[in-house]
């Protein structure tokens, strides 16, 4: 049999995301929850939600993948890939090969290489430090009382920046709160904190062809592009919906599984 | 290195794991799988209960002097002078595979020994303050030899001689060594006359500690039991070329415990025999290691002790083998021989990979990977072992371009499980096989 209809969910360490898609690969449906700390009822919830937002049911056939942290605690997908091959394939969609995709994830970064036919060539994960990933933002907003969804605004209408210099989530809390206590603007320190995310990321690898830019972070903090572009003479963007993207190469994935496989 | 824990734990394993299925449908679901147990095991784990207890005896009775040795050697020559040798880094292991090392490493940091250096270190001296010991469980033995003399060579890193030091310390007992040329191209002549030289200064030293004259005839003989048992070796790791390979890498640091902890004995001798003799059956009835072999792996660096029966099971359950090593192979000292013992000696912990610099590195492994036909490279950066961790000049890049193979590098250690994420070192290998299984397509 063969599906008309796929589906990705994506569990993510912060976020659970879901993606309905047709043949053609248009997405008629997404949606972003909490994942909270019940993955599985998270990607019930989300795709339950999808479904609605479809006009589907659990009735129609569709077939679906999921992918994420919490991938395995889908039990209704029928199958299942990495987050590093979801994010490719969900770039792929956009932006042909060769391209290199900078993933911003709650607990961590990616770095994953595809060659002009779009097979993936390498791929990073950034080592076990939370450090530039979202999980340091909030940590950082937190440290300054401010609301998440604040930063971007602040980092981006900044006049200045101050440079933040360590590379642990715990020494760039103490540098910030040294910054505060010297006085220093909110929004200069927020650049800076913004700057050390691109600086985390440069570190983990050598950035070639167009860079396309993924994650629930690049989502809320768009800036981080106008940055990025800085440090690079790639031309640096985004999909239209980065925080989905992992769900939508999820969906791509079972789109194309179910096509291949006779039932 | 192996023990008796590991093993029960493999038996375990092998007789029925859960894996999880990637092909078709229903991923998340899982299946039963049965690797194949390798039968020599048992006997296995007797000599090596054997050796545990021989030196627990020689502790009690005092028959004996005893011996602390680094696992490359000069066991030979403490062999040959009539000790009973015991090797702390399997020891070390143990407390890995067992993962009490975890637990035990801070004891050691809290005295002072950073938790950046060797975790061997760290997990043995801490399970010495804290008065634990994985061969309780194991062979009822209460706790570790005490050295009469310790003995390293610092071919593989500087940590084995701080390690040793500390003990000489607490027991006052002589610390002797050898301080072998590192990071070499070439094995030259006048490494090889350094290095008798020192083995030789060692020997009024043991002569006093052992009670025992020393005996040319015995060291020849000593070094030719050393020979076979290192061809035996070889050959078994050779084995795992065969398509489908007969064993994987997780066997392999089961099975090398004899290479480690009796060579120059008989036993390890009769024992490799007896396993080659299993495996060449395995490769001539077709038997593989793991079921559907698809992709073949070769490790570089050390295992994660604690972490060995949980990536088995994921390279199985990914129909991938790890069919070779650089680990493993590093009990493989083609060098030795009875008729000019000192020499071969020196040579043999002189040719060793782990002292060689990187362009001799990269050929060797390039031979293996050729000949074991493989399809992916993971190195293992040990964050408390920068000495057997050789992700960190660039390597993998250079393996990379140069085999265009895949490449994958882990994080981890070889003890300290608070360096290793289990969760992202399980993602990242089945993204490396994801990435295998593209280039197949
Ligand atoms: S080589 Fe590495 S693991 Fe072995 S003793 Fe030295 S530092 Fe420790």
């Amino acid at each position: 049999m063969n599906y008309n209809l796929a589906g990705g969910v994506d569990v993510g360490s912060c976020t659970t995301k879901a993606v309905i898609i047709d043949r053609s690969g248009t997405i008629l449906a997404e949606k972003v929850i909490y994942s909270a700390t019940d993955f599985s009822a998270a990607s019930r919830n989300v795709w339950a939600d999808c479904l609605v937002h479809a006009s589907l049911s659990e009735q129609d056939d569709i077939i679906i993948y999921s992918t994420g942290y919490g991938r395995n605690s889908v039990s209704f997908a029928h199958g299942s890939m990495t987050e590093i091959a979801c994010h490719g394939r969900g770039c792929l969609h956009f932006f042909p090969g060769p391209i290199t995709v900078v993933d911003i994830g709650g607990q961590d970064n990616k770095v994953i290489k595809l060659d002009s036919h779009g097979r993936r060539v390498s791929f990073k994960m950034n080592r076990k430090c939370a450090a530039g990933t979202g999980a340091f933002l909030e940590e950082m907003a937190l440290r300054l009382r401010l609301p998440i969804e604040k930063l971007n605004s602040l980092a981006e209408n900044a006049d200045g920046e101050i440079a933040l210099g360590s590379y642990c989530t715990v020494f760039s809390a103490t540098e910030v709160l040294e910054k505060i206590k010297a006085g220093h603007q909110v929004d200069r320190i927020v650049r800076g904190l913004f700057h050390s995310v691109v600086k985390r990321i440069l570190e983990m690898d050598t950035l070639t062809d167009r860079i396309v830019m993924t994650g629930g972070v690049i989502e809320h903090n768009p800036f981080l592009l106008t940055l990025l572009r800085s440090h690079t003479e790639c031309p640096v963007v985004s999909p239209p919906h980065p925080q989905i993207t992992g769900a939508l190469g999820a969906a791509l994935y079972a789109l194309e599984s179910g096509n291949n496989q006779q039932h | 290195m192996s023990y008796l824990l590991v093993c029960q734990e493999w038996d375990r394993l092998c007789v029925n794991h859960m894996i999880r299925q990637r092909t078709g449908y229903n991923v998340a679901e899982s299946a039963n799988t049965k690797s194949k147990p390798i039968a020599a095991t048992s006997t296995m784990k007797k000599i090596m209960a054997d050796h545990f207890l021989g030196l627990d005896r020689a502790r009690k009775e005092g028959t004996e002097k005893i011996a602390w040795c680094t696992s490359v050697g000069p066991a030979e020559l403490l062999h040959a002078m009539g000790f009973e040798v015991y090797f702390p880094e399997n020891h070390a292991a143990m407390l890995g595979a067992t993962r009490m090392a975890t637990d035990l490493i801070p004891a050691a940091n809290a005295m002072g020994y950073s938790p950046d250096i060797c975790s061997y270190l760290t997990a043995d001296i801490g399970s010495y303050v804290k008065g634990v010991t994985p061969l309780t469980k194991a062979y009822g033995i209460e706790r570790v030899p005490k050295a009469d003399v310790l003995v390293y060579n610092t071919n593989q890193c500087r940590d084995v001689q701080d390690w040793f030091a500390y003990y000489a310390r607490e027991w006052n007992v002589p610390l002797v060594g050898i301080h072998t040329h590192r990071n070499i191209k070439a094995v030259e002549d006048y490494h090889i006359s350094d290095l008798v030289s020192q083995i030789k200064d060692m020997i009024p030293v043991l002569e006093t500690v052992s009670g025992n004259r020393f005996d040319m005839e015995r060291l020849r003989e000593v070094v030719g039991l050393s020979l076979e048992c290192t061809k035996l070796w070889r050959e078994v790791l050779e084995c795992g070329a065969a398509i489908p390979a007969p064993l994987t890498f997780f066997d392999a640091t089961i099975h090398m415990g004899p290479a480690v902890v009796l060579r120059g004995l008989p036993q390890a001798v009769d024992y490799y025999r007896l396993l080659l003799e299993e495996l060449r059956q395995r490769i001539k009835h077709n038997v593989p290691a793991i079921d559907e072999e698809t992709h073949r792996i070769y490790w570089d660096g050390m295992p994660i002790w604690g972490k060995l029966r949980d990536l088995s099971a994921q390279f199985a359950s990914l129909k991938t083998n790890v069919v070779a090593s650089t680990y493993c192979n590093s009990w493989i000292f083609d060098a030795f021989d009875p008729a000019c013992p000192f020499e071969s000696m020196a040579r043999a912990y002189t040719e060793l990979f782990i002292v060689r610099d990187d362009s001799f590195k990269e050929a060797y492994m390039e031979t293996w990977i050729k000949r074991f036909s493989i399809d992916g490279i993971i190195f293992h950066d040990a964050k408390t072992c920068p000495n057997n961790s050789n992700s960190r000049y660039m390597m993998p890049q250079r393996m990379r371009d140069k085999m265009r193979l895949p490449v994958l590098v882990v994080n981890g250690d070889l003890n300290d499980l608070r360096c290793y994420s289990e969760e992202q070192a399980r993602t990242n290998i089945e993204a490396f096989v994801e990435q295998l299984d593209e280039k197949v397509r």
